[in-house]
């Protein structure tokens, strides 16, 4: 079941951890368990740090973890270790096996539906090793910090640049029969410069990710970002209290659709811990909202064949012209609720909304007079009642030009409405994370300064 | 008791290993050369354990098991690192010679492993795991269940867990000194949900230190957990919207004290200052608070969350005297960035584990207590708001901007708590916000042992505290203009 284009050499390493799990499922059976799911993941890497031109940094990576939760009947145990010798397995066996025998019964507890785990593992091209020389990745990281240090004369100082490489194996299997494995890679290049301009001091950065380097950004790209980032707050002023119309820039707008998928999540709702209880079916956007998950693109940072409990993934909608379509459940959150897992064990895989057709500049123009925030700070989320207030910086725009950079505001209001408000999605989509947005302009929130 | 310590941590690091004082000599004889100005070698064992409760049922726990080793080497500001989950002499050979690759000239020096001077113990060597058994580990879980629904009938739901971690580290030093440390660590906490007319609030309380289990059982610490998260909810129930705009703000004690770990805390952590990267950059002996104002950062208070009897490099933690009536003193350093600053290590050098670098990170932050009633404070106030509880908070060390936010809070009218406001979060500027402060309490209270601080990716348990604070003008970001 091992993924069929792996070079030899990892074929065998697969091969050898899918031996492990099976033993390990095998043990859990001898000790007693009606029922058990376990995965094994190792990884290795390289980090590199650079800093004003010199290596700061170089750490080798390289960590094994072993997790299994067992069932015996409906109780449930869990246990993990980062020591795969036999006799740490057995051990690992023992202590889940020991928590179940302790834990209450409970009713929805238990393996994935056997029809629901996967059966097709497409290539989804996530396996890209790279192991560059130490030497090759500070020269990476240097090149890029001088990219940022040499854009502006008022870049004064640098947190470094920092190559990051990693690569591993993950393999899961549980007692109904699902064994499967895949390697996957991911690597990352980011900087972080400091701006001087009398007696300020602001910060910004830049990065990029990629499951393959050749798609990476070049360095002197990511510098150049990271220190025009950085100058353009330089200057910042705070705001008077005010209600106004807010954009949120695409590398931020993300942890929107994050609030929304903890409110949908199948653990607080059976929790009664959302704000978005009872309300599948419901308009929670306005209608040209579209938001679904993609967990098969090829190459995608977010993407798996499977979740976290071997239950297949299909692109599905999460919302459809703004009606709430479908909650995100793992197989217990499912039972609780009545429903089917949708393979969301683990979390969301590719979460998409739909471009509208304006880029950041046309959003600008739309939104006329208001607030572009392009950095958040604080956990001011409440998903109970849906309660929004956040530290922000950002630029102060008039007649849809931006004037001058602010900071030291907060942003407040309730998801509910800002969900609502949603005026418009740009098509400035930002690709590099697990979710991917363009720009949203939101119709009011609370600006709270000085 | 010192003895112990070392004890346990060799006959649980180096015995299943068979390794020897002659084998750490190899590797360290690996790591250091000529061009190599400091090296450790930091072996770790964890077991940790969870436990939760939600729908009346203890439904299920968790246990892991983490060891490994991380080596490193530095020369000037260049640090070489690897680590291995195994603990055995070829790895940590393998390890050495990586993490020395940094260092590129000079020959392999060799260095005595020996026995090192060793603080008095801030906490037993014990397992917490082993403190209670798993029926009277379920057993506490449902009692804290049942006295939630007992206090009240809007409760709806409740959530309690409960988790212990047993660690034990050996920190062998490029001095040839050797340090262990066995550290016990305990956490308890109840969370709630209320419900009346549709509406929903939550609120949560908890605690917990470096001890074991039979903690929460003393003095009705469990209990009051219980009691003060269906407080703090069905005060929640009463909420209403939260103003927006700068004003005067008093915070209550304890908790609150987070104000001061992100305002001031992180940006005077050492490796920001050595880099010049802080908003607190070059402040020492400058005005960066009231005169009332006096924090420290304190690792060396027994048996507390945030405290440790060595830090992660073997160095005895200390009470690091941050800000005196309101003068910047100084920073909190690891030792790479104390050398390099040319001052002494304070013993703030931790790591997450053996699978990362250490670096300057705080403790048990905290003010003195000064010199005013609580009640006082309150009644100076015309209009402003107390913020009596907290959520979590960050900080961007450059610009120096901070935020925290409020988890309970009231409004003040005419020297008076009026009516609860729902939560929002506070910002403001860390090297000004503190020479606002106009009041300083006498009821200086750490908070109950709650506190993981994040950085570089890295979380540390951590501590606060704070005597009642008034502060004349802070940014509130409520909804209400």
């Amino acid at each position: 079941m091992s993924q069929s284009t792996l070079p030899p050499t990892e074929q065998t390493q697969l091969s050898q951890l899918e031996s492990l799990v099976a033993d390990c499922l095998e043990e859990a059976s001898r000790q007693g368990a009606t029922g058990a799911e376990a995965g094994v993941s190792v990884e290795s890497g390289l980090s590199v740090t650079a800093r004003l031109g010199e290596v700061e940094t170089v750490e080798h990576h390289r960590s094994r973890g072993l997790g299994l939760t067992v069932y015996i009947g409906r109780r449930k145990g869990s246990a993990s270790t980062s020591d795969l010798s036999r006799a740490a397995m057995r051990e690992t066996v023992a202590a889940a096996c020991r928590i179940a025998r302790h834990a209450a019964e409970d009713e929805y507890a238990g393996l994935p539906d056997p029809d629901l785990l996967a059966t097709e593992f497409p290539d989804l091209d996530v396996y890209h090793p790279w192991e560059p020389e130490a030497d090759t990745a500070i020269g990476i990281a240097i090149a890029c910090e001088d990219a940022a240090r040499n854009y502006h004369p008022d870049i004064a100082n640098s947190e470094g640049a920092s190559l990051n490489t990693f690569q591993g194996f993950r393999v899961m299997g549980n007692s109904l029969g699902f064994l499967h494995g895949y390697a996957s890679s991911r690597h990352s290049l980011s900087v972080s410069v400091i701006g001087e301009r009398d007696g300020e001091m602001q910060r910004d950065d830049w990065w990029t990710v990629a499951r393959d380097a050749a798609d990476l950004e070049v360095p002197e790209e990511v510098g150049r970002k990271a220190a025009e980032r950085a100058i353009r707050r330089l200057g910042a002023r705070t705001l008077s209290t005010r209600q106004c119309p807010v954009i949120y820039a695409a590398d931020i707008a993300g942890s929107l659709l994050g609030h929304f998928v903890g409110a949908i999540r199948g653990g607080n709702l059976y929790r009664k811990s959302s704000f978005l209880l009872d309300h599948l079916g419901k308009p929670v956007f306005p209608e040209f909202v579209q938001i679904h998950e993609q967990p098969h693109l090829r190459k995608a940072l977010g993407s798996v064949p499977y979740d976290a409990e071997g239950v297949r993934t299909a692109p599905h909608y999460l919302a459809r012209n703004g009606v709430l379509e479908s909650y995100v459940l793992s197989t217990y959150s499912a039972r609780k609720l009545g429903l089917k897992s949708t393979g969301n064990a683990g979390g969301v895989h590719n979460l998409i909304i739909e471009p509208g057709e304006l880029d950041l500049p046309g959003l600008l123009r739309r939104m006329d007079t208001g607030l572009l925030v392009t950095d958040l700070m604080g956990q001011g989320v409440n998903l109970v009642t849906g309660d929004y207030s956040r530290g922000a910086a950002g630029f102060w725009v008039e007649n849809g030009f931006i004037q001058y950079p602010v900071e030291e505001i907060t942003i407040a209001g309730n998801l509910r409405d800002m969900f609502k408000g949603i005026l418009a999605v740009g098509n400035d989509v930002d690709l590099r994370g697990n979710t991917r947005t363009g720009s949203i302009l939101i119709e009011k929130m609370t600006v709270a300064g000085n | 008791m010192n003895h112990d310590t070392l004890a346990i941590a060799h006959r649980t690091l180096l015995d299943p290993a068979g390794l020897a004082g002659g084998d750490l000599d190899r590797v360290m004889g690996q790591l250091l050369g000529a061009a190599v100005d400091a090296a450790d070698v930091y072996l770790q064992a964890t077991r940790y354990e969870a436990w939760m409760l939600e729908d009346g049922i203890v439904k299920e726990g968790s246990h892991s098991i983490e060891q490994g080793a991380g080596v490193r080497a530095v020369s000037g500001e260049k640090t070489g690192f690897a680590y291995s989950d195994e603990i055995a002499l070829p790895t940590l050979l393998e390890a050495a010679k990586n993490a020395r690759a940094i260092a590129r000239q000079g020959a392999p020096g060799r260095q005595e492993i020996a026995g090192a001077d060793r603080p008095p113990a801030l906490y037993l060597p014990i397992d917490p795991l082993q403190s209670l058994s798993e029926e009277d580990k379920i057993a506490l879980l449902k009692r804290l269940d049942e006295e939630c629904r007992q206090i009240d009938p809007r409760v709806e739901q409740v959530c309690v867990s409960l988790s212990g971690s047993h660690e034990v580290v050996l920190v062998i030093g490029q001095d040839g000194a050797v340090h262990g440390d066995v550290r016990p660590l305990v956490r308890l906490n109840v969370s709630v949900i209320v419900e009346e007319n549709g509406r929903r609030e939550q609120g949560s309380s908890g605690g917990g230190g470096r001890t074991d289990y039979r903690y929460f059982l003393e003095e009705g610490r469990a209990s009051s957990y219980a009691r003060e998260a269906v407080r703090q909810a069905l005060v929640n129930l009463e909420a209403e919207e939260a103003p927006a705009g700068t004003m005067t703000v008093v915070l209550g004690s304890g908790w609150p004290g987070i104000l001061l770990h992100e305002a001031i805390g992180h940006g005077l952590e050492g490796d920001f200052n050595r880099k010049g990267t802080s908003a607190f950059s070059g402040r020492v002996g400058e005005r960066v608070a009231s005169p009332l104002c006096t924090v420290v950062d304190d690792g060396t208070l027994p048996g507390r969350r945030g405290s440790l009897t060595i830090d992660d490099e073997g160095t005895p933690t200390s009470c690091t005297t941050l800000i005196e009536n309101g003068i910047l003193k100084g920073y909190m350093q690891d030792k790479l960035n104390a050398r390099l600053m040319g001052v002494a290590p304070t013993g703030n050098g931790r790591r997450e584990s053996y699978q990362h670098l250490p670096m300057p990170r705080m403790t048990n932050t905290y003010m003195l207590a000064g010199p005013h009633d609580p009640e006082e404070i309150i009644r100076s106030v015309k209009k402003g708001l107390y913020a009596k509880n907290f959520g979590g908070g960050q900080v961007d060390i450059t610009s120096g901007k901070f935020v925290f936010s409020a988890s309970e809070a009231y409004l003040i009218e005419d020297g008076r708590i009026t009516r609860p406001v729902k939560g929002a979060t506070l910002i403001g500027n860390g090297p000004d916000v503190l020479t606002r402060v106009s009041m300083v309490g006498n009821d200086l209270e750490l908070d109950t042992g709650v506190g993981t601080c994040g950085k570089d990716g890295q979380s540390v348990p951590v501590g606060v505290g704070q005597p009642t604070l008034k502060v004349d003008g802070l940014t509130v970001g409520g909804t209400r203009v």
